[in-house]
């Protein structure tokens, strides 16, 4: 492995100013990082090990009804906290759906945000992958790209974001509050991670040097937690990523969607809000009918990177499957398989 | 050996067999007390990292040593260019179970990963990024992966000198008395151990002398196949193996890298310590070879088959041959006229293949069963209907009688565990309440029941304890335990009593942990040593005439819990400690060795059987499977450890699961570098996949064997498996997997 400077701040500033170097990174759980330097991917000069930041462990409700999760929470503490699993239950049943419980507690809510694609391509430095090194091609294309996007992508990366986490966080309008040498500011985590494009090496809406502070739940995303779930189709019941994912929050009105919040995983290079069916829903009553129809407009742009096509089927009948299983209302435990769709052990939780 | 011992054909085994015992080990492994190869760091110990060709086929033109070299801790990087010679030909295959492996003979890289040159250095981090600096660049050519890349070409043999070509019977014949005929293709995926322990190797050299710590399926086998690389008497090859953290096939053989950490141990006059990294299993350290089979099935009128063919391209690497013999899983299992077992080799751009847990017997198994469960339906049979009247009493290829077959029982025990009576014939019939589509399907579970050669020292001490000594290899399986049940039955002391010494090519040799035969024979030799030892006590003890059993004559005596009794009147016993004291002895030591009787081998056909039943449950939408029942019975002899054999049993059955549903090793159709090499990509079952699973045996008596009556239990649960779920996804709904592992698209 390459060797490096570990730097452990005790303050933000400190933080900061440790990040100045164009070749820092900023450590979380290390869960994803320290995977990618043993890989040889990522090879930062400086680790800046953010983990002695003050304040930034906890869970709280602001003045103004948000609530703000600070960027060195553990996953599963996340998942475990009463009231946000109360006021948020399909953000809990993510966080249980992904990973396996020995990453879930020592991944962090920033360091979530913060992880790569798992893209084959991405993670092997001898393929050419534009996410990694500007300019160098995308193997991915004509490679093996049963699991790449179907939504979102370009030529030059077909890449998906991994995250279960931030699909409902992406549905339910979260915010990324940033710090950097320029002040504190907030991005909606729906525009948080960035489409490729023509620049697919820039993953982030991050600047150098800024690194998350904290997430933020507007207060009015609780107002879902009745009907609300996330589902995952994977591989394998536990410890895989999505091959797609569907995040649905409705609010129900005398049998009529009055709002719904609506996203998928595992399908675009960002957790992908459906805005469009969101609207499309609004109003129209709480069937299968109206469900299909709004997942089909979710999907209706998509289109296969390669052999994925099958996933633009999926992606349409999960999401509907998904406002089904919401509008049915939030189960009031957490399924013992949180996300999937074979929860039929009726035994204690263990994926 | 006494007569009175040896011409006993089937031996009754004593108190410690039979027993669920808790494994010996496992205390020592959960606290991590167990030391694993890795866990060695001699003295003065350096590290070991090999940097792998990125391309699969191609020739290496750039490898940036300088780099490496000015990497700090890096002590040097040993390439083709100044690699050390070696006593053998790495392209010789000059023992049976050697393959051609990769060790800097030249500068051609092979297959994705091959070693292209070792860095040694002070540190495992210093190591890893002098490999990673040497940033090597091979001229490649496009790589050939997948059954379209080449011409398939006729081998000579498959597996380990299995024939490639056996064919009984009139097939044409066969054929032509079918009312219908049923074909089917199935294709298999490359797949990879992935054992939880990663190879690893602590090498030293002293003088001329080469000490090893290095996880080892085969202790004492492997010892001249080490000597041979360095010009050195197999003798002054010592390997110790005390625990493997699994094997499955992929630690019985020597690989490059191990090879290469002993060259430079030899060179640097250093321990060194290689521990291959888990992407770097993907390459060097074997495989299930991927095939494309094709089956077709002529029954008659009543469901009876007239002829069976099976023909399987094996895939192999480019420069050596290890093809899967998957078409002879046909050869043993049902009763046809006439039977054609064929294959043909395919020649990739990636490591040579090799044995991997039940090899041939998986992947053909799971071709056979889906074929079997095809042609029950065309046949409008039960598919275990189906099974029974194609049942073999004799083996269908040899007409030899089995040695022993429950499989029936098997049947019947499986199929009223899982209550498969009412299954409906058509698929798509049945829900569960939450809608979902239920299906259940079967397969037959076939395994050979091998012995190989083992030898087994027993040493009885003056307090009546006693040391036994065996290099047999546990990984995981459970040898430390369930053959200490054996070698005390043999000694006729209690467990407790016995110090069971094993793991070390010092010790007599226990010959392969592989091919399900290392209970059977490794056992057989320490049962024997013990039982030597307990005719020279009776010998003792009836020529002394202060014993009470002196004089008994010829009258046999039975040994148990220590004591010597005669067996006509149990009233006269003698304890082991006093006979030795008696007659002025501070030990006595036994010899035993563990072989088939000739006679058997020839005469009869030798099997494990058993039945598979699953249950899936499928998402009618969206066709997520759920096996959310999996019921085996089996009948494997005679079980030495309920406790062990059942968890060998379920972890076969585990395998089955991951073989129909998630194993896959993906190699880049264009470059052949591995996809998915590591365990987050390439998946295996995980507990969540596991509802209800359950694994029966069945009581076996089979006096042919050998004299324990034990088969074996490692492999068999993976035959039959992959088939039963496969099935039972067809039953739930109506469509047929033609390739493995089944994904989600094949059924949209």
């Amino acid at each position: 492995m390459k060797s490096f400077e570990y730097l452990r701040p005790e303050t933000l500033d400190e933080a900061l100013a440790a990040l100045s170097d164009p070749d820092a990174a900023s450590l979380g759980g290390g869960t994803n990082l320290l995977d990618l330097m043993k890989l040889g991917v990522a090879g930062p000069e400086r680790i800046v090990d953010l983990a002695r930041l003050p304040g930034l462990d906890r869970i709280e409700t602001l003045p103004d009804g948000m609530t703000r999760v600070g960027a060195l929470v553990r996953n599963s503490d996340l998942a475990a906290d009463p009231g946000f699993a109360a006021a948020f239950p399909m953000v809990a049943e993510a966080l249980l759906s992904g990973a396996s419980a020995q990453l879930r507690n020592a991944a962090t809510v920033g360091g979530n945000l913060m992880q790569a694609t798992r893209c084959a391509y991405f993670q092997d430095p001898f393929a050419a992958c534009n996410r990694r090194a500007a300019g160098s091609g995308c193997d991915a294309l004509g490679g093996a790209n049963r699991g790449h996007a179907v939504l979102g992508w370009s030529p030059a990366c077909i890449a998906v974001h991994p995250s279960d986490f931030c699909v409902p966080l992406a549905a339910l309008g979260a915010e990324a509050e940033i710090a950097g040498p320029s002040g504190t500011r907030l991005v909606p985590l729906a525009e948080f991670h960035l489409l490729p494009g023509e620049e697919p090496h820039r993953a982030t809406a991050l600047e150098p040097g800024e690194i998350v502070l904290a997430l933020r739940l507007p207060a009015a995303a609780a107002g879902f937690a009745g009907n609300a779930r996330y589902l995952k189709l994977r591989e394998r019941t536990s410890y895989a990523f999505a091959v797609v994912s569907a995040a649905a929050a409705l609010r129900i009105e005398d049998g009529t969607v009055a709002a719904a919040r609506l996203a998928l995983g595992g399908v675009a290079a960002r957790p992908w809000r459906c805005s469009e069916a969101e609207e499309a829903l609004a109003g129209k009553p709480a069937t299968a009918e109206s469900f299909a129809a709004a997942a089909s407009i979710a999907l209706s742009n998509a289109a296969p990177s390669g052999a994925n096509g099958y996933k633009i089927v999926l992606a349409e009948r999960l999401l509907a499957r998904t406002m089904a299983a919401a509008a049915a209302g939030t189960p009031a435990e957490m399924p013992a398989l949180p996300g999937s769709l074979m929860d039929d052990t009726g035994e204690a939780a263990h994926a | 050996m006494p007569d009175d011992f040896a011409s006993q054909s089937h031996i009754r085994l004593g108190s410690n067999s039979g027993k669920p015992q808790t494994r010996l080990d496992g205390i020592a492994k959960i606290t991590g007390s167990a030391t694993y190869a890795a866990d060695n760091a001699p003295q003065d110990m350096i590290w070991a990292v090999h940097a792998g060709a990125p391309a699969a086929r191609g020739k290496v033109v750039a490898l940036d040593t300088a780099a490496a070299l000015a990497h700090p801790g890096v002590i040097d990087v040993m390439t083709p260019e100044n690699r050390p010679e070696l006593a053998q030909d790495p392209d010789a295959r000059a023992e049976f179970f050697a393959m051609k492996i990769d060790v800097l003979q030249n500068d051609a890289a092979r297959y994705a990963g091959a070693p292209v040159a070792l860095v040694l250095a002070e540190t495992l981090e210093a190591a890893l990024e002098g490999a990673r600096l040497l940033a090597p660049q091979v001229e490649a050519e496009p790589a050939r992966i997948g059954f379209g890349s080449s011409e398939p070409y006729e081998p000579p043999f498959v597996g380990f000198g299995s024939p490639a070509k056996t064919v009984t019977g009139d097939m044409e014949a066969g054929f032509a008395a079918a009312a219908q005929n049923v074909e089917v293709e199935i294709e298999t995926p490359p797949q990879y151990h992935n054992a939880m322990e990663p190879h690893a190797i602590v090498a030293q050299w002293d003088g001329d002398r080469l000490i090893l710590d290095t996880p080892n399926q085969a202790i004492v086998m492997s010892c001249p196949m080490f000597a041979a690389y360095f010009g050195i008497p197999p003798e002054n090859v010592h390997i110790r193996s005390p625990y493997l953290g699994g094997g499955f096939g992929s630690k019985a053989v020597i690989n490059a890298p191990q090879i290469l950490a002993c060259l430079a141990a030899r060179q640097t006059g250093r321990p060194v310590k290689l521990v291959l990294g888990r992407s770097q299993m993907f390459g060097p350290v074997g495989h299930r070879g991927a095939t494309k089979q094709t089956l077709k099935l002529g029954i008659d009128g009543e469901g009876r088959l007239t002829a069976l063919s099976h023909h399987a391209v094996a895939a192999t690497s480019a420069f050596d041959d290890f093809l899967e013999p998957a078409a002879n899983a046909s050869l043993n299992t049902y009763a046809c006229p006439a039977i054609s077992a064929t294959h043909a080799g395919s020649r990739w751009d990636i490591g040579t293949p090799g044995a991997m847990r039940a090899p041939g017997e998986a992947s053909g198994s799971a071709a056979l069963e889906c074929a079997m469960d095809e042609a029950a339906h065309a046949a409008g049979l039960d598919p275990l209907e189906f099974r029974l009247r194609n049942y073999a009493e004799t083996d269908p290829a040899s007409g030899r009688a089995f040695s022993s077959k429950e499989l029936r029982e098997c049947y019947r025990l499986g199929a009223e565990r899982f209550g498969w009576a009412g299954r409906p014939l058509e698929p798509g019939q049945m829900r569960d309440a939450r809608g979902r589509l239920i299906g259940w399907g079967m397969g037959t579970s076939l395994f050979q029941a091998p012995m190989f050669r083992a030898e087994a020292r027993a040493t009885l001490r003056a307090d009546g304890t006693a040391v036994v000594e065996t290099a047999a290899a546990d990984m995981g399986q459970g040898a430390w335990t369930a053959l200490a049940q054996i070698a005390a039955d043999g000694l006729g002391l209690d467990l407790a009593q016995v110090e069971f010494r094993s793991g070390d090519s010092k010790l007599p040799d226990a010959g392969i942990a592989g091919g399900s035969g290392h209970t059977a024979t490794a056992g057989s030799a320490l049962f024997s040593a013990g039982q030597d030892v307990v005719a020279k006590l009776a010998a003792l003890a009836l020529a002394d005439p202060d014993s009470p059993l002196h004089g008994a004559g010829n009258q046999a005596v039975t040994a148990r819990d220590g004591r010597l009794f005669l067996a006509a009147d149990e009233s006269r016993s003698a304890s082991y400690a006093d006979i030795l004291a008696s007659a002025g002895q501070e030990a006595l030591t036994g010899n035993g060795e563990g072989v088939r009787n000739p006679k058997d081998a020839e005469e009869r056909a030798m099997f494990s059987h058993g039945a598979v039943f699953a249950e899936v449950a499928v998402d009618p939408d969206l066709f997520q499977i759920r096996v959310t029942r999996l019921v085996g019975a089996f009948a494997a002899g005679q079980i030495i450890n309920p406790k062990l054999a059942e968890s060998q049993l379920l972890g076969g059955m585990v395998w089955g699961l991951g073989f129909a549903l998630h194993e896959e090793g993906i190699h880049d159709p264009r470059t052949g570098r591995p996809v998915n090499g590591d365990l987050a990509g390439y998946h295996v079952p995980v507990n969540a996949d596991f509802v209800q699973i359950e694994a029966l045996t069945v009581p076996e008596a089979d006096p042919y064997v050998n004299a324990l009556g034990v088969k074996g239990v490692g492999e068999i649960g993976i035959t039959g498996s992959v088939g039963a779920i496969a099935n039972a996804v067809w039953h739930a709904t109506g469509r047929r997997a033609r390739r493995f592992p089944i994904h989600v698209e094949d059924l949209l």
